[in-house]
């Protein structure tokens, strides 16, 4: 038996004794990873979104599709989500480890090795394609392919860190799932499915910028061009407005091309009058000459959470409107 | 010359057989989870092509 090979935990460290004495170990070093560090990889409150707006794309598209392969069909999308996820964790990694928000991740924090993320998400993004093509249809699977290569190619490599209309551009990737979840059904995509990406895409810059405008600090000290950074907070407020505005009538679209009844139509209108309350707040808000916030971006926070509830019961409504009608 | 490698003391040894076994069962599930689904997927295809 090699004195290598002394079990752990040993205690004799007499001056004869062929073990090293106990050391803490460096973070790489103790790399036993708890199952928790996997799942925060996949930012699993994103992915909720996504499944959410991949199922409502599946339920309200004519057609049925077996229970099993609309299961399938969602837990691709979420798993190409989460995919996503992954490999942006492992390409931010620098910049998470600056930002106050961010750096307790498991990368930055040293609980995961980089390589080991990547190669989780790859995996995951390739098999939630294949299994996509072979369980429901090509279609399916080649917008989904899409959605995971726009998000890590175009958003997180490309656009990021180079242009502050990062999410206005990114936003497409947040905004393919429920087209993702209308082509598993009907094998093609065609206007409606569309209107909903149209939505989603609108709907993220005045989320994300919300939440940019308190956040901004940490942008700032990571150098990623938020347009609150490059911009300054002042027209950051004015691009939400701008935005909540070309959201309204989009929002209103699916009632007005006769795809939904007046369940959708009076539910969008009360939603959009709530944003565009959120969103004017914002505007409002009271700030010195530089254009930060003299009430800690108060409305700025108020916006960002109304915007979750809003993008949640909007897409509600439109199931429940189609599955009652 | 090689140096020995840093080892665990005793109560990083214990966390570190924790979370192993924690991730080992959490791949099992998934792994079972995974054959009952492609199991049910094989099924769905096979009845939606009809007999052969």
């Amino acid at each position: 038996m090699s004195e290598s090979s002394a079990p752990l935990g040993a205690v004799d460290r007499g001056e004869q004794s062929p073990l090293p004495a106990y050391e803490p170990l460096a973070a790489y070093e103790f790399a036993e990873t708890d199952v928790r560090d996997w799942i925060a990889l996949l930012k699993p409150r994103v992915m909720s979104l996504v499944v959410f707006t991949g199922a409502i794309g599946l339920l309200v598209a004519p057609g049925r599709l077996n229970p099993v392969l609309a299961f399938t069909a969602v837990l691709c999308i979420a798993v190409a989500a989460g995919a996503c996820g992954a490999i942006n964790m492992w390409y931010d990694r620098d910049i998470d480890a600056v930002m106050r928000r961010t750096r307790n991740r498991p990368i930055p924090a040293g609980r995961i090795e980089p390589g080991a993320a990547l190669s989780y998400g790859v995996t995951l993004a390739v098999g939630s394609v294949i299994v996509m093509f072979l369980a429901v249809n090509l279609a399916a699977a080649v917008v989904l392919a899409l959605s995971i290569a726009f998000y890590v190619f175009v958003y997180t490599v490309w656009l990021k860190r180079r242009t502050p209309q990062n999410i206005v551009i990114g936003g497409a990737a947040g905004a393919f799932p429920a087209v993702v979840g209308w082509a598993a059904v009907t094998g093609s995509v065609d206007l409606v499915p569309l209107l909903l990406f149209s939505i989603v895409f609108f709907w993220t810059p005045p989320h994300f910028w919300s939440l940019a405008l308190y956040a901004n600090d940490d942008y700032r000290r990571a150098g990623v061009p938020m347009l609150p950074v490059v911009a300054g907070a002042r027209e950051t407020r004015r691009q939400i407005m701008i935005y909540t505005l070309l959201l309204v009538p989009l929002s209103l679209a699916p009632w007005y091309v006769g795809f939904s009844g007046p369940v959708y139509g009076v539910t969008a209108l009360v939603l959009d009058a709530g944003f565009l309350v959120c969103a004017f707040r914002v505007l409002r808000d009271r700030q010195d000459a530089a254009g930060v916030s003299l009430t800690g971006d108060a409305p700025a926070r108020a916006a960002f959470r109304f915007s979750i509830a809003y993008l949640f019961l909007l897409f509600a409504a439109l199931a429940v409107d189609r599955l009652a009608g | 010359m090689d140096q020995d490698p840093p080892r665990p003391t005793p109560q990083q040894a214990e966390a570190m057989r924790r979370r192993r076994r924690g991730r080992n069962i959490a791949l099992f599930v998934v792994l079972v989870a995974l054959a009952a689904l492609f199991y049910a997927i094989s099924i769905v295809r096979l009845k939606q092509q009809g007999p052969f």
